[in-house]
C-alpha cells in the first residue's frame, strides 16, 4: 500500500519528519518498507510564468522563452511545441539537478549557448523532473500554482510504502492510515466530505437493485449520475493515483480507484445505458455460465460464484472484476456506480478458482463492513460530479436486507492488567480507544462497553481491545518481567535424549553431520530404497519433480551429498544424517521414523607424510555401528543380508536382540554410478533410530567387580570352511564358561591352507571370578572348545 | 700372604681405587673395577681378610679404617653406576630427537550441522528458563496447522503461509494433509494433551512453497515456544525473549518489540535486536535501521485457548516462533541460506 504524504495530510495534520512517522507506523503494526521522496532533487526548480515566446533567430524549431522569476527576467532556449506565453511552468535555474531524458541519469544544469543564443535555465518536462514519462513537451502547471514557490513545495511529496497485515483491510486506505496517525500523534482526524448536490431525478425511478442471497452479498448500494463527460481526470487526481501506484484511465474510473485507495472500498462504474432494464440483480452464477471480464478474459462460472446481472445478462463478477459488456467508454454519459459488500470467503474462492486476483478481490476477501459501502458510494459520487460533471440522482439505491448491528464489547482494566501485566489507567485507555474511533461508555459494573467502528473488522473480542491499548501505548513502554509462575513438572523423554546422544556419538566417531531435503524425486528414491520400502507420499503441488516425494529412506540424500563433495572425498569422507523418513499409513498421518544413515568413502586418513593409503570399507562402517551400540549399552549382532543397494556378499543386517534395526554394506557400483558418487568403495549404514532408542535402557549402569584373579591367555588357531561366519566360531569359543573373551587376531587364506578353507586365530582369555585357574582346567576347557568347533563347524586345529 | 695394612696403605688403596673409578665410563669398566677392589678377590676384600692375623687391638683399629674405606668405595660405586644409567637414558633420549613441526597423525573429526548446533543452543537457552523440549510431526493435518490456530479455511491470512499439500484426498473430497508450514501446530497438540501449566519449546523442520534465494529456503527449521499458566503476561513474554536474545547474542544486546499480526496470538509482536554488526550505525545486515528482526511472538489468542479446552478467562500465555537458520546466519555471519542444505563440506566443516 503506497501512501503519499500529501494525500494523508488531507485527513490529518502531520508535523513529524517522514522517518519519525514511518517509525511510529512500523512500531504500531503498519510496517513501512520504504520511503520515496518525490522531488528530493528539485533544488533550483521553481514555479514560474512564461512572459513571452519569441522565435529563435537561428533555428526554426527552437523558441526563446522569457520567464520571470523572483522579479528577474530570464530568456532560455526551448524546443517544446506546447510552450506558450502565460503558462505556469517548472523552471530550472542553472545548478538544478535534472534527469537527462535520453540516459535517465541525473545531471546538473549548466548555462549553454544554443545556436548562438545563451540559455541560462530550462523549462522542464515531466521526464526531466522524474515525475513521469512524458517528454513530448514541457510540464504545464495548473493556473493556481503558486508563482515563485519551489517546485518541491508545490509538487514534492513523500510516498510511504506500507506492508499491511491481513487483519487490517482498513489500513489498505489513506483514511485508515490517517486514523492510525491521528491516534499515534494525538492529531484530529478530518473525515472526508461525503455530501453532494442531489439534483437529478429520484434514484428509485432510475434503477432497481435486488439481492438474491444476502449471505453472499450483505449490501448493495448504487447511485446514478447522468450527463457526465468522460475524459482525463484532473492533474491532482492523476498525481495521487500515480503516486499510490494506480494508472489513471479516465475521470470516472479514476474516481472509483481513488475512493478505493482513499477509503478501502472497491467500487465499480457501469455505463448505465448498457445496463438492460435499468435493473441490477445480485445472484449466484448459473452452472457453466460463460463470462468475459474487463481484461477480455473468458471465464466459465458456476454457483456460488456471484455475479451482478442486469435485466438480461451478467455484467460483473461480484467483488472481483467488471464485465466487458458494460465497460465505461469515452462515449459514456450515464454512470451507475456500485459500492457493495460481498462475502469474503466466496470472493476468495471465486478469485482462486478463476485464478483472477484483483485489488478488489483481495480487499473483499479480508472482510469489509457493509457500512463502508454507503460512505464510499457517497464519496465517489461527490468526486465524479466534481471531476466529470453531470447530475446526481436524488438518494442512493440501497439493498441491505439484514443490517448488521455494530458489535459492542465488554472491556475491563482488569483484563488489561491480566494480559499485559501492568495497570493502565482508565483515562489513558479511554483516550486510545476514542482516538481510534471506538465508542466507549462505562457501565454500572464499572466495565467499559466499547462500540467497534465499522471499519475495524478485526476487532471481535476483549483481547483485541487489549492489543489496541498496547500497540498505541507502544510495546516498548510496557514492562519487562521474568515469568513468576512455578516451572512446570518435566516429563522424562528418554527417547529424545537417546536420539541426541546418537548424533553426538556419530560426531565422536569422526562423522560429519549433514541435513538434506525431505522431498526428493521418484527416480532417486527408486535407485536407493530398500526392497520393502512402501510407495512414498506425493506432494500435490510440488515445486519441481526433484522435490515431489517424501523420502522413505535417507540413502539417496547422503549419496547425493557424497557425490556433491567428490573433491573432498579424495581425503576421505565420513558423513551422517539423522532425520525422518515418512512411511504412509492408511487414512492417517504417515509414520515419521527417525533414521540414521552414515557413509564412509575414500582413504582412511588423508594423504600425509606418514600416510598408509588404506581405503575405508565395510568394516569401517561396521566399526562405527559397533561403537554406537556399545556406547548405548545395546547388544548387537550381524547377519549376512541381501539388499539391492549393496554389493552381494558385502551387506549385513544389524540386530539388537532378535530385532533387525538396520543394514550395513558396501554400495553396489551400479548405484554409485547412478548417483555419480565415487569410483571406489563406499560403505553405508542405515539404522532405525526409533527401534534403537526404544531399546536403550533407562536404568543406571550396574557396576560389576573387576576380576581379582589373574587370567590365562591361550592362542587357538583353527582351519575350517571359509564360508563359516567368524561370529559363529567366536560364539562357540565364548560359550565356554571359563572364557572371559576371545580376540580374533588373524584371518588367513592362502599357502598352507587348503583352497576353500581359512584359518582363524584367536587369543582366548580364561578367567574365573573366584579363583586362579590352574593349567589343567585351562587345558581341559581348550580341549572342550576344540571338540565343539570340530563337531559344530568342522574345524580342525591348525598344524 | 700380604703384609698388614698400614693406614697409609689404605689411603693409597682408596686413592687409587677412586682414581680408577673416575676413569671407568661404561658399566663394564665399573664392573671390572668392582671386581678388582670389592670382589671376592678384590684388593680391599683381601685387606679385610688379612685383619684376622692381627692382634685384637690392631685389628680393631685397622678394621675400622678398612671398613671406612669400603663404605666410601661402595658409595662411590653406587654413584658411578647411577651416572652411567642416567647417561645411557640421556643417550637414548638424545637419539629420539624429532621434528616436532611435522603434522600430527590424522584423527577423523566429526561435527554437528550448524542447524543442529543452533537448535540446541536455542533450546538450551529456553531450557534454562524452565521450558521443556518436545517435537511433533512434520506431516500435519490442516486442522492443527491452520484451523485450530484461528486460521480457518478460505481465510486470507492463509496467504501468509504458502503450503505444500500432500496428495491425499479424504472421504469429504478435501485435501487435509500438508507439510507443516510452522512448528505452531505443536502448540495445539501440547495443550490438548496437558493441563496448564505448559512451558515447551518445539524445534523442527518446516516447509513452504517458496522459491529459494539468498534469504528464502522452502525447507527450514523453526523453534516454537509456548508458556501458558495462570498469571503469565505480555511483560513475561518480553522478559523471556529478552533473556533469550542476551543468551544467544550477548548480554549487552538491546531488544525492541513492535506490533505484528499472527492469527493465533493477540496482541501479536515481532522482536528485533539492536544490530551488533554496525551497533546502530546502519549496515546491510540491519538494512540501515539499526535493528534486526529475529522472531514473532504474542499472547496466545483466547480463541486458540478455548479451542483446546482451556478457560481463557483464567489462563493466559505467550507463544513465539523463530527461524533457526536466520538466527544462525546472524550469529555466524552467513549470507546465503541455501548453504545450509546444500551440504557443501567446505561450509559444514567451518562449524
Amino acid at each position: 500500500m503506497k501512501v503519499p504524504l500529501t494525500w494523508l495530510r488531507e485527513f490529518v495534520d502531520v508535523d513529524l519528519p517522514p522517518e519519525e512517522l514511518a517509525h511510529r507506523l512500523t512500531m504500531s503494526g503498519t510496517e513501512v518498507g520504504s520511503i520515496d521522496v518525490i522531488g528530493g532533487t528539485w533544488d533550483n526548480v521553481f514555479v514560474a510564468q512564461v512572459d513571452s515566446i519569441d522565435p529563435h533567430p537561428n533555428a526554426d524549431r527552437l523558441k526563446l522563452a522569457t520567464v520571470t522569476l523572483h522579479g528577474e527576467q530570464v530568456t532560455v532556449v526551448c524546443g517544446a511545441p506546447n510552450i506558450a506565453a502565460g503558462q505556469l511552468v517548472a523552471f530550472a535555474r542553472v545548478g538544478a539537478c535534472l534527469v537527462d531524458p535520453r540516459t535517465g541519469d541525473i545531471e546538473t544544469l549548466r548555462a549553454a549557448t544554443i545556436r548562438g543564443v545563451e540559455s541560462a535555465g530550462m523549462v522542464c518536462s515531466e521526464r526531466e523532473l522524474a515525475l513521469g514519462d512524458d517528454h513530448a513537451g514541457i510540464l504545464v502547471l495548473p493556473e493556481d500554482a503558486p508563482i515563485g514557490a519551489t517546485l518541491s513545495e508545490y509538487l514534492g511529496d513523500v510516498v510511504f510504502d506500507l506492508e499491511v497485515t491481513p487483519n487490517r483491510p482498513d489500513c489498505m486506505s489513506i483514511l485508515g492510515i490517517a486514523r492510525e496517525v491521528a491516534a499515534l500523534t494525538g492529531a484530529t482526524l478530518r473525515e472526508p466530505d461525503l455530501s453532494y448536490a442531489e439534483e437529478g431525478e429520484p434514484v428509485e425511478g432510475a434503477v432497481s437493485v435486488e439481492i438474491v442471497d444476502a449471505s453472499l452479498c450483505p449490501r448493495y448500494t448504487a447511485s446514478v449520475i447522468r450527463g457526465v463527460q468522460v475524459g482525463p481526470s484532473p492533474r491532482w487526481m492523476q498525481d495521487r493515483l500515480l503516486r499510490a501506484g494506480q494508472r489513471p484511465i479516465n475521470n470516472v474510473v479514476d474516481v472509483t480507484n481513488y475512493v478505493m485507495l482513499e477509503m478501502g472500498q472497491p467500487l465499480h462504474a457501469f455505463d448505465f445505458d448498457t445496463v438492460a432494464e435499468s435493473r441490477i440483480v445480485v445472484r449466484p452464477a448459473g452452472e457453466q455460465e460463460p463470462f468475459v471480464t474487463l481484461d477480455e478474459a473468458q471465464h466459465v462460472l458456476r454457483p456460488p460464484m456471484l455475479v451482478i446481472a442486469d435485466g438480461a445478462r451478467s455484467v460483473a463478477l461480484a467483488g472481483v472484476m467488471g464485465g466487458l459488456n458494460t465497460e465505461m467508454t469515452d462515449a459514456t454519459t450515464s454512470v451507475l456506480l456500485e459500492s457493495a459488500n460481498f462475502n469474503p470467503v466466496n470472493t476468495r474462492r471465486t478469485s482462486q478458482a478463476l485464478r483472477l486476483r484483483s485489488e478488489s478481490s483481495s480487499r473483499f476477501e479480508k472482510g469489509l463492513q457493509p457500512e463502508l459501502a454507503e460512505a464510499a458510494l457517497r464519496r465517489a459520487t461527490r468526486l465524479i460530479l466534481e471531476v466529470a460533471g453531470g447530475t446526481g440522482c436524488q438518494g442512493i439505491a440501497d439493498a441491505y436486507p439484514q443490517p448488521a448491528p455494530r458489535p459492542t464489547l465488554r472491556f475491563t482494566l482488569a483484563r488489561v492488567r491480566k494480559v499485559l501485566g501492568v495497570d493502565i489507567d482508565a483515562p489513558h485507555v479511554y483516550g486510545i480507544l476514542t482516538s481510534l474511533g471506538f465508542g466507549v461508555t462505562v457501565g454500572s459494573d464499572g466495565a467499559m462497553h466499547v462500540e467497534v467502528p465499522y471499519w475495524r473488522s478485526d476487532i471481535a473480542q476483549e483481547d483485541d481491545l487489549v492489543e489496541e491499548v498496547a500497540r498505541i501505548t507502544g510495546y516498548d513502554e510496557l514492562p519487562t518481567t521474568m515469568i513468576s509462575t512455578p516451572v512446570p513438572h518435566r516429563s522424562p523423554q528418554p527417547e529424545r535424549e537417546a536420539r541426541e546422544r546418537v548424533r553426538d556419538l556419530m560426531v565422536e566417531c569422526g562423522m560429519q553431520e549433514t541435513i538434506s531435503y525431505s522431498l526428493t524425486s521418484a527416480a532417486s528414491l527408486e535407485t536407493s530404497k530398500p526392497a520393502d520400502a512402501p510407495s512414498p507420499l506425493r506432494v500435490a503441488n510440488p515445486m519441481s519433480s526433484e522435490l515431489e516425494y517424501l523420502r522413505t529412506t535417507l540413502r539417496s540424500g547422503v549419496l547425493s551429498t557424497l557425490a556433491a563433495n567428490r573433491q573432498q572425498a579424495r581425503d576421505g569422507v565420513r558423513l551422517f544424517e539423522m532425520g525422518r523418513v515418512y512411511l504412509p499409513r492408511e487414512a492417517d498421518l504417515p509414520l515419521e521414523r527417525e533414521t540414521l544413515v552414515g557413509v564412509l568413502a575414500g582413504p582412511r586418513s588423508p594423504e600425509s607424510w606418514q600416510s598408509v593409503n588404506e581405503r575405508m570399507d565395510f568394516f569401517d562402517a561396521k566399526g562405527v555401528v559397533e561403537m554406537l551400540m556399545s556406547r548405548l549399552r545395546l547388544p548387537c549382532a550381524f547377519q549376512p543380508a541381501e539388499d539391492a543397494l549393496f554389493m552381494p556378499g558385502r551387506c549385513s543386517a544389524v540386530l539388537t536382540g532378535d530385532a533387525v534395526v538396520g543394514v550395513i554394506g558396501e554400495v553396489h557400483p551400479r548405484t554409485l554410478e547412478q548417483f555419480d558418487a565415487a569410483d571406489e568403495a563406499v560403505a553405508l549404514f542405515e539404522l532405525d533410530v526409533d527401534a534403537i532408542t526404544s531399546a536403550v535402557s533407562t536404568e543406571p549402569v550396574r557396576y560389576r567387580p573387576i576380576a581379582r584373579y589373574p587370567g590365562a591367555l591361550r592362542d587357538l588357531a583353527v582351519v575350517l570352511d571359509a564360508g563359516v561366519p567368524a561370529a559363529q566360531v567366536q560364539a562357540i569359543i565364548e560359550r565356554e564358561t571359563l572364557v572371559s573373551h576371545a580376540t580374533l587376531f588373524d584371518v588367513y587364506e592362502g599357502a598352507g591352507v587348503a583352497t576353500g578353507k581359512r584359518s582363524l586365530a584367536y587369543r582366548v582369555l580364561f578367567q574365573a571370578a573366584d579363583r586362579t585357574l590352574v593349567g589343567d582346567e585351562v587345558s581341559r576347557a581348550m580341549e572342550g572348545i576344540v571338540a565343539a568347533l570340530e563337531r559344530e563347524v568342522g574345524a580342525s586345529l591348525r598344524g | 700372604m700380604t703384609s698388614n695394612p698400614t693406614p697409609t696403605d689404605l689411603e693409597e688403596l682408596q686413592a687409587s681405587a677412586l682414581r680408577e673409578l673416575e676413569q671407568a665410563a661404561s658399566s663394564e669398566a665399573i664392573e671390572q673395577w668392582r671386581v678388582a677392589y670389592l670382589g671376592r678377590r678384590g684388593r680391599l676384600t683381601q685387606v679385610l681378610r688379612g685383619l684376622s692375623s692381627l692382634a685384637p687391638d690392631e685389628r680393631r683399629t685397622a678394621g675400622a679404617a678398612a671398613n671406612r674405606v669400603k663404605a666410601v668405595l661402595e658409595e662411590r660405586l653406587a654413584g658411578a653406576e647411577e651416572n652411567v644409567r642416567l647417561g645411557r637414558l640421556q643417550a637414548i633420549a638424545e637419539e629420539g630427537r624429532i621434528d616436532v613441526t611435522l603434522p600430527g597423525r590424522h584423527v577423523p573429526v566429526g561435527r554437528l550441522h550448524p542447524t543442529t548446533q543452533m537448535v540446541r543452543e536455542i533450546c538450551d537457552a529456553f531450557a534454562s528458563m524452565g521450558f521443556q523440549v518436545v517435537e511433533g510431526p512434520e506431516v500435519e493435518w490442516d486442522y492443527y496447522n491452520f484451523e485450530m490456530l484461528n486460521i480457518p479455511k478460505d481465510h486470507p491470512a492463509r496467504d501468509m503461509w504458502d503450503t505444500l499439500w500432500i496428495d491425499h484426498v479424504d472421504a469429504q473430497g478435501e485435501r487435509p494433509m500438508l507439510l507443516r508450514t510452522h512448528t505452531s501446530p505443536m502448540q495445539v497438540r501440547t495443550m490438548q494433551n496437558a493441563e496448564p501449566p505448559v512451558r515447551v519449546v518445539v524445534p523442527g523442520k518446516c516447509y513452504r512453497y517458496e522459491a529459494t534465494d539468498a534469504t528464502h529456503e522452502w525447507h527450514f527449521y523453526q523453534v516454537e515456544g509456548l508458556a501458558v499458566d495462570e498469571g503469565i503476561t505480555f511483560a513475561d513474554m518480553k522478559g523471556t525473549l529478552y533473556e533469550f536474545a542476551r543468551l544467544i547474542f550477548g548480554s549487552e544486546r538491546k531488544v525492541r518489540f513492535r506490533v505484528d499480526f499472527f492469527p493465533f496470538v493477540e496482541p501479536g509482536a515481532e522482536m528485533a535486536i539492536d544490530c551488533f554488526v554496525c551497533k546502530g550505525g546502519g549496515c546491510n545486515v540491519c538494512k540501515g535501521t539499526g535493528w534486526i528482526e529475529i522472531l514473532g511472538a504474542g499472547m496466545v489468542n483466547p480463541t486458540v485457548l478455548e479451542g483446546v479446552g482451556y478457560d481463557s478467562s483464567r489462563y493466559t500465555g505467550f507463544a513465539f516462533g523463530m527461524g533457526v537458520e536466520r538466527i544462525a546466519m546472524l550469529k555466524y555471519g552467513i549470507d546465503d541460506i541455501r548453504l545450509f542444505y546444500g551440504n557443501d563440506l567446505r561450509f559444514l566443516q567451518q562449524f
